[in-house]
């Protein structure tokens, strides 16, 4: 804001110089006024329109000039225009073979499969009496409670690659394998154990807020479907439920494509080094640490999150299309 | 005296029960199969929490027993003492990552708390000149994961001069998109009539907002406030990145030197168990004592 005002008032200042344009110095003016008549507002946004200019506005922008540089961390940055862009879609042959794949299919199993899940369950729970709602609720969202760092210590010990492992043991004892296998740092299975992490702890503030959009769904409506021939349970959600929570469902979808992005890491923290065993749990964010807190090739990496930034606003915008009111309901 | 007690325990108990019973003859026959269907789904959601609560007791050689156990047969506080003993070999002692984490989320919930209501109020209910392109500009930092630009994030603490301060823990976390977002949300559906009764009254601005605008959005304070809390209390970004003293560095941070190359290991296993259940405890009692209000908020926070 303060940048606005400063706009505004050289404007201001240059406007009487001219003289020839009255109307927009007048204009201005009447502006200023009106901003001052609402000074309490903005010292009321001021506290967190600070903070967020700060630590999230300035570092965007800030990103998005590195990303046209070649930058150390020590020397001044260099100019280096669309080069890094280039680089990452033509020579980048890591990103284009395994991070780009691995968080594609990343992104399309934990993403849709994880919001599918939590609008079933959502569905299911809210079919029951409120005691037991509750407590359903609870479960599901419990393990998105933990958080990222305390649960691998969990998951590890589960996917340990000897014999005391949980899976290799079941495995074992169930003669399915005969030796013990290495879960966590062979490359088939490393990507498929981090979707099915992510899935499970996916349950979170989205979840909860497809169920009280269902909960919060007028009773009447579904008998005044009853009533215009609505006649299965699944018509009921198709007709009823679904364009009644489109807000929330909005808000989930958003939810879920953040926790995606942010899943990076996951496959760090499991196999325990950046990159991953032959970048087979590889993700845009671990490719991000990679060049940007390993190499020291900050413009590069800088590029990397611009593109993660950007992919995150068309996918934001492509659910907005989705589930966005239309005009005509 | 204790008799009695027990007593009126044994009723209290009781009386539960056949509430239980009571709610169970009550369920019409859909509801039955949907709470069978569902309970091995939530089991298995929640065997890995059972789990981190018997691993963080075992002692060291049912860790490592084949084939493993699941349930904890001779539980010990082993793993705690373990924990901290590890941390007197070092320079940093466990109890200062401990203190550090709860002094850095208290101070960055209650301010995002803060901030975000203040910022909040104005968006819903003052159409200043502005208001839409910042409400624009909220809406699409909700897209926005930190970990996506860390490199200009670390350029600007370091050109402000807080890294290795509380104030680099705490001022990074404070803008929270999602709580101004939820809190303006819900601010929408307070009725402007009562704001203007008061206005009538004589009080001023920030009397409204102090009291009438904030218990009406009570609620959704709570759920902020855990958001806040979970965010503050797993992060791991700022102590990575911002500080470069071990003394200053958080819990998280210390649980992930712990298990980072965990997978193929046997040092430190118990240790890191524990560790993981002190990680995952306080948003657990957090969240379960205001789960009710977190679940209302969502309800009313339509996008409308």
């Amino acid at each position: 804001m303060t940048g606005n005002a400063t706009a505004l008032s050289e404007k201001r200042s240059s406007a009487p110089a001219v003289g020839t344009k009255p109307s927009i110095s007048r204009r201005i003016h009447g502006l200023m006024i009106e901003m001052w008549k609402y000074r309490l507002s903005y010292a009321f946004i001021f506290p967190f329109m600070a903070m967020f200019i700060i630590f999230i506005l300035i570092p965007v922008v800030a990103g998005v000039l590195l990303s046209f540089t070649y930058f150390n961390a020590f020397d001044f940055p260099a100019w280096r225009g669309w080069l890094n862009y280039q680089n990452l879609f033509s020579q980048d042959v890591v990103f284009l073979q395994h991070v780009l794949p691995n968080s594609f299919k990343f992104a399309v199993f934990v993403g849709p499969v994880g919001y599918l899940l939590a609008f079933l369950l959502a569905w299911l729970i809210s079919q029951l009496p409120s005691t037991l709602r509750t407590w359903y609720a609870l479960a599901m969202y419990a393990p998105s409670l933990s958080a990222g760092v305390a649960m691998t210590v969990v998951w590890t010990v589960m996917f340990t690659g000897d014999r005391s492992g949980y899976i290799n043991s079941f495995l074992l004892k169930w003669g399915i394998i005969d030796k013990p296998v290495y879960l966590l740092l062979d490359q088939d299975y490393l990507l498929n154990i981090m979707i099915v992490i992510s899935i499970w702890s996916s349950m979170g503030i989205g979840f909860l807020a497809i169920l009280a959009g269902i909960l919060n769904v007028d009773k009447q409506l579904y008998e005044a479907g009853k009533i215009d021939g609505i006649s299965s349970r699944l018509q009921e959600v198709w007709y009823i439920t679904v364009p009644m929570m489109k807000p929330q469902m909005m808000f989930a979808a958003i939810m879920a494509i953040v926790h995606t992005i942010k899943s990076g890491g996951i496959g760090v923290q499991l196999s325990g080094s950046n990159p991953t065993p032959n970048y087979a749990g590889q993700l845009l964010l671990d490719h991000i640490g990679d060049y940007g807190f390993i190499r020291f090739e900050l413009g590069y990496a800088s590029a990397i999150s611009i593109f993660v930034l950007l992919l995150c606003y068309v996918l934001s915008k492509f659910f907005g299309f989705l589930f966005a009111p239309k005009e005509d309901e | 005296m204790q008799a009695s007690r027990l007593i009126v325990m044994k009723r209290r108990l009781t009386v539960k029960w056949e509430d239980f019973v009571l709610a169970i003859r009550l369920l019409e026959r859909a509801q039955i199969w949907i709470a069978i269907l569902l309970l091995p789904l939530a089991a298995f959601m929640l065997l890995p929490l059972v789990y981190l609560f018997n691993h963080a007791f075992k002692p060291l050689h049912e860790l490592f027993l084949f084939p493993p156990t699941f349930i904890v047969r001779e539980p010990t506080t082993g793993n705690f003492a373990e924990l901290l003993a590890l941390s007197e070999s070092t320079i940093v002692p466990v109890s200062r990552y401990i203190f550090n984490s709860i002094v850095v989320t208290f101070l960055s919930t209650i301010a995002m708390v803060v901030t975000g209501a203040m910022c909040a109020y104005p968006l819903s209910k003052h159409p200043f000149p502005g208001s839409k392109f910042v409400l624009g500009l909220i809406m699409l930092a909700l897209l926005f994961a930190t970990e996506a630009v860390a490199i200009p994030r670390f350029i600007v603490i370091q050109s402000l001069g807080i890294m290795n301060t509380y104030l680099g823990h705490v001022l990074p976390l404070v803008a929270l998109p999602v709580g101004v977002f939820l809190l303006k949300q819900f601010m929408d559906q307070i009725p402007n009539d009562l704001m203007e009764a008061a206005k009538i009254d004589g009080a001023r601005e920030f009397t409204i907002f102090m009291r009438i605008v904030i218990p009406l959005v009570n609620p959704a304070i709570a759920t902020i406030s855990i958001l806040a809390f979970q965010s503050a209390w797993g992060n791991t970004e700022t102590s990575t990145l911002f500080m470069q003293e071990d003394a200053m560095k958080t819990l998280p941070f210390y649980m992930s030197t712990l298990t980072s190359g965990l997978a193929n290991s046997v040092a430190r296993q118990g240790a890191a168990a524990a560790g993981a259940l002190i990680m995952f405890i306080p948003p657990l009692v957090v969240f379960i004592i205001s789960q009710r209000k977190v679940i209302a908020t969502m309800a009313h926070s339509g996008i409308k």
